[in-house]
């Protein structure tokens, strides 16, 4: 017979959400000493060059350049160094690589946006280039030359004149005794000088990963470290009201169960039992068994039926208007054809194949954490907020994870980590199951759009309604995180009459960002409409869509805000992707091509996919053409498998994936209800770089949003079914 | 609790655990071999493949007892003396993005290819259908797993 649960008491709780006064007050409990700082700080003593945080050159020669950023499988662990080592002129495969902490002098270090190469990549260079300038000045006064006479090349300075060099160890001694230039006097090298820089260089963390010895979060070990689990409440934020917590005391291996208060903020610490044991096993076991009651008060009327059904009412009246221009409603009389379709597209998890975790230690004052966050920075603020200790008192370790996809912006982990690590007299290792980090997500926000479009005699795409019904968080007057629509989205500002009204459905469920926010579920509407009026007009697609965006310009934001819209760019990846693909060529019975674009993250991407469809309705994705235009290129090898891994995710999201929600809680919990793609349907992928000199942008998110509507087109092509609702597996596609 | 040997990569060891945990965890949190990763815990992404006696298992479904007296290879013992064909083709293709899913894929793959050394793309796609990877690195895994066959083909015929 089990234990029945006990009711859970006041004295049980450690009062972790409380910032004013609670019951435990850390700060005293702990000694005052200060921790070191940053990890991965570069150690400066006379005989070593550092001119930077960024780098550090040793009189043996060895070259260092730290790695700011967290690495998630972005790339970014490699290719920003690369940009140091470029204007620095030093051979990339013989530097060593760092990853540093969170620490205060190396600008802002997070993953998201696809900001880390616009953000640093001037940073970089001036870092590169002022080192450079350096050891050309050591070299000078060691030959006593002019600096003009030197020249750079592989780690070394260079006196052409009279055949001499000297190696940048050789100069590290020198060069770090003379003043640090103003970087406005450093010059850069010029892009058609660049060697490293838009060349394939594999992974600095490849030999490690493919043995088995790269660290990854889940894999952090300390001395005498313990493992935990976090159980939280199935229905979002739900309260803890009674636990079966004395018999799981009672489990092999269990050291500590306790219940932590939490909060009601959904993206800092709420309320849960952890679990603390000496293995992850024994932590897992014992979850198992949690009987836990939870208070489930704001589950009603919290499920996807009953949001579709509020979407369906909601789409019969007048949402407000976010938009408008010209007359759509005269324009919808004045057309020669006039469409109706409504869209929708699922929530979705990130499910990242490393689930979330953090480790956390409780020494000196202070806490130590090993972390996978995409923003410590944040993560460190939430953490001194919730338990009110001094920012300084917390030290950040950046740990490669095991993929990001914008979880990891959200540091709940954190906070979870920080929680169980004060109350346990050790190292602590958090790691949820696969389950918790199905079931507990900030999840990318459903969305349902209600159209009507119209084309006119010429055939052109004139007006545009679009009543967007979508979700706020408890709120029907704000849109959850991630769930808003830019009133500035295609086709906006491209046609004369166009309306946008948005309604909102007050939900529970947490939401945030995923892979290129907001425009992964809109590029999938809008090129699927457009499609479809392109086919109601008669019209080839690309031609209809290169007719949209019409001559080449710089298209302004409304009001000033936001970012402009260049035609001609976006024109000339469409015109790439169609001539690529073969577009246009004849194709066997149930097979098809469509075509797609998108803007976001400042990158202007489109794709044409080529599936087949059997008359017993089984798709099959045979290849698809990618092209992008990120300005220039940092990592020629990293820049593709991004846009491959974005073509294989964007298939796997339009495919296969749905996240529902019934009486409050997540349905879903594992791969076996959330699958991802398998190799066997992965397509061949061509992926094509149009290198301008436009300002670089990342790459880890401007491809995703294209792929859904590229391969419905091409259904559409295919067999004549247009998809209006995600996962495609959810339609049915016989034909003939 | 039971103490169970366990050889792993050539060497035993005796480990203390209850019966049904899964050698997963044992390797992990016992024997420090992180390269074996968990991505589900249900036998359903393959993150956490080793060999047993040679044979692709997920070591998340196999509890300690059943491991006992086999001979278990990890990542870690895969080429004990630096890079095997294919690891060499993994680094050649840079293959990884965050890299998780990898040692699984690699484990998977060197069984599949000492069994069917010259094998087509069907065959890889379906030897490796069980092993995830949210990054989407398929395409390169398909082509790294080619040149590794060849590779070893070539070896073979030295
Ligand atoms: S962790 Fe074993 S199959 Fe996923
Ligand atoms: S590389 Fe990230 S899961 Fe495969």
């Amino acid at each position: 017979m089990k234990a029945s649960p006990a009711p859970v008491t006041r004295r049980d709780f450690i009062r972790v959400s409380s910032l004013a006064g609670g019951g435990f007050v850390l700060s005293l409990a702990l000694p005052r000493a200060g921790l070191a700082q940053a990890a991965g700080a570069l150690d400066d003593t006379a005989r070593v060059f550092t001119p930077s945080p960024f780098i550090k050159i040793t009189p043996e020669g060895i070259i260092t350049i730290l790695a700011k950023n967290p690495e998630t499988g972005q790339g970014v662990k490699t290719s920003l160094p690369m940009i140091v080592a470029e204007e620095l002129d030093a051979d990339f495969s013989t530097i060593v690589i760092e990853q540093a902490g969170l620490r205060d002098d190396v600008g802002a270090q997070f993953a998201g946006g696809s900001r880390s190469t616009p953000d640093n990549y001037l940073l970089l260079r001036r870092a590169g280039a002022t080192a450079r300038a350096m050891l050309i000045a050591a070299a000078a006064q060691t030959w006593n030359v002019r600096a003009g006479e030197l020249t750079t090349e592989n780690g070394r300075v260079i006196h052409a004149a009279t055949g001499r060099s000297l190696s940048y160890g050789e100069l590290a001694t020198t060069a770090a005794t003379l003043p640090i230039p103003d970087e406005r006097d450093v010059k850069l090298k010029s892009e058609s000088e660049f060697r490293v820089l838009g060349s394939r260089v594999g992974g600095v963390d490849n030999p490690a990963i493919v043995t088995g010895r790269a660290e990854f979060g889940m894999d952090v070990r300390l001395p005498g470290m313990l493992h935990a689990v976090y159980a939280k409440s199935p229905v979002f934020g739900g309260r803890l009201l009674r636990a079966n917590l004395d018999h799981l005391r009672t489990l092999p291996g269990v050291r500590d169960v306790f219940p932590v208060e939490g909060g009601t903020e959904i993206t800092g610490l709420l309320p849960g039992v952890a679990i603390v044991a000496d293995s992850t096993w024994a932590a897992f076991a014992a979850r198992a068994q949690l009987e836990a009651v939870w208070d489930e008060s704001a589950a009603a009327g919290q499920d996807s039926p009953a949001y579709a059904a509020r979407a369906a009412a909601l789409a019969r009246t007048r949402g407000t208007e976010l938009r408008h221009d010209g007359d759509v409603d005269a324009a919808f009389t004045a057309s020669a054809k006039v469409i109706e379709a409504d869209y929708f597209y699922p929530f979705l998890n990130h499910a990242t194949l490393e689930p979330q975790g953090c480790t956390a230690w409780t020494r000196d004052g202070g806490i130590e954490f090993w972390t996978t966050s995409q923003t410590p920075g944040p993560g460190r603020d939430l953490v001194a907020a919730t338990f009110n200790l001094p920012k300084e008192k917390l030290k950040l370790n950046l740990i490669r994870a095991g993929g990001g996809f914008g979880r990891r912006l959200r540091n709940d982990s954190m906070v979870e980590a920080a929680a169980i690590a004060l109350r346990v007299n050790a190292p602590v290792k958090l790691t949820w199951t696969r389950e918790d980090d199905m079931r507990h997500c900030f999840f990318r926000p459903a969305g349902f759009h209600h159209l009507k479009g119209a084309v006119d005699a010429a055939g052109r795409l004139s007006a545009w309604h679009d009543h967007f019904v979508t979700f706020g968080y408890n709120s029907t007057a704000t849109p959850a995180p991630s769930a808003g629509m830019s009133p500035d989205e295609l086709p906006a500002r491209f046609i004369p009459n166009y309306r946008l009204e948005q309604s909102l459905i007050a939900t529970i469920v947490p939401t945030g960002p995923l892979r290129a926010p907001g425009s992964n579920g809109l590029a999938f509407v809008m090129q699927g409409f457009i499609d479809e009026l392109a086919h109601a007009a008669g019209r080839d697609p690309v031609e209809f869509r290169l007719e949209l965006l019409g001559e080449d310009r710089l298209v302004p934001p409304t009001g000033g805000r936001g970012v402009p819209y260049h035609t001609g760019r976006m024109k000339g990846v469409i015109r790439k992707a169609a001539a690529e693909s073969g577009w246009g060529s004849a194709l066997p019975r149930g097979e098809g091509r469509g075509i797609a674009f998108h803007f976001s993250h400042q990158g202007y991407v489109a794709m044409v996919a080529h599936v087949a469809v059997s008359p017993a309705g089984e798709l099959t994705v045979k290849h698809v053409t990618a092209v992008a235009d990120v300005g220039p290129i940092i990592n020629l090898s990293g820049a593709e498998n991004q846009m491959q891994g974005s073509v294989i995710d964007g298939l796997g999201m339009a495919w296969l994936q749905e996240i529902t929600f019934a009486a409050g809680r997540t349905v879903q919990s594992n791969f076996h209800d959330y699958p991802l793609l398998r190799l066997p349907e992965a397509p061949a992928i061509s992926v094509h770089f149009i290198q301008s000199d436009n300002p670089p942008t990342g790459l880890g998110e401007p491809g995703y949003p294209v792929v859904p509507p590229a391969i419905c087109n091409a259904i559409f092509a295919a067999c004549g079914k247009r998809i209006r609702s995600l996962p495609i597996a959810k339609n049915d596609l016989r034909w003939g | 609790m039971a103490a169970y040997p366990l050889l792993v990569n050539g060497t035993t060891h005796t480990v203390e655990a209850t019966p049904d945990t899964p050698l997963l965890w044992v390797l992990r949190d016992t024997l420090n071999l992180t390269g074996t990763k968990y991505g589900c815990g249900r036998g359903l992404c393959g993150s956490c493949t080793v060999h047993l006696n040679g044979t692709p298992v997920r070591s998340c479904m196999l509890p300690v007892a059943a491991a006992a007296g086999a001979a278990i290879t990890t990542i870690e013992g895969l080429a004990p003396d630096g890079l095997n064909a294919l690891q060499h083709a993994w680094c050649e293709h840079d293959v990884p993005q965050c890299g998780y899913c990898q040692a699984g894929q690699i484990m998977t793959a060197a069984a599949f290819l000492r069994d069917h050394p010259a094998p087509t793309e069907a065959e890889i796609d379906a030897a490796l259908a069980g092993n995830l990877c949210r990054c989407g690195t398929y395409v390169r895994i398909r082509a790294a797993v080619k040149d590794a066959a060849a590779a070893m083909q070539k070896e073979a015929a030295r």
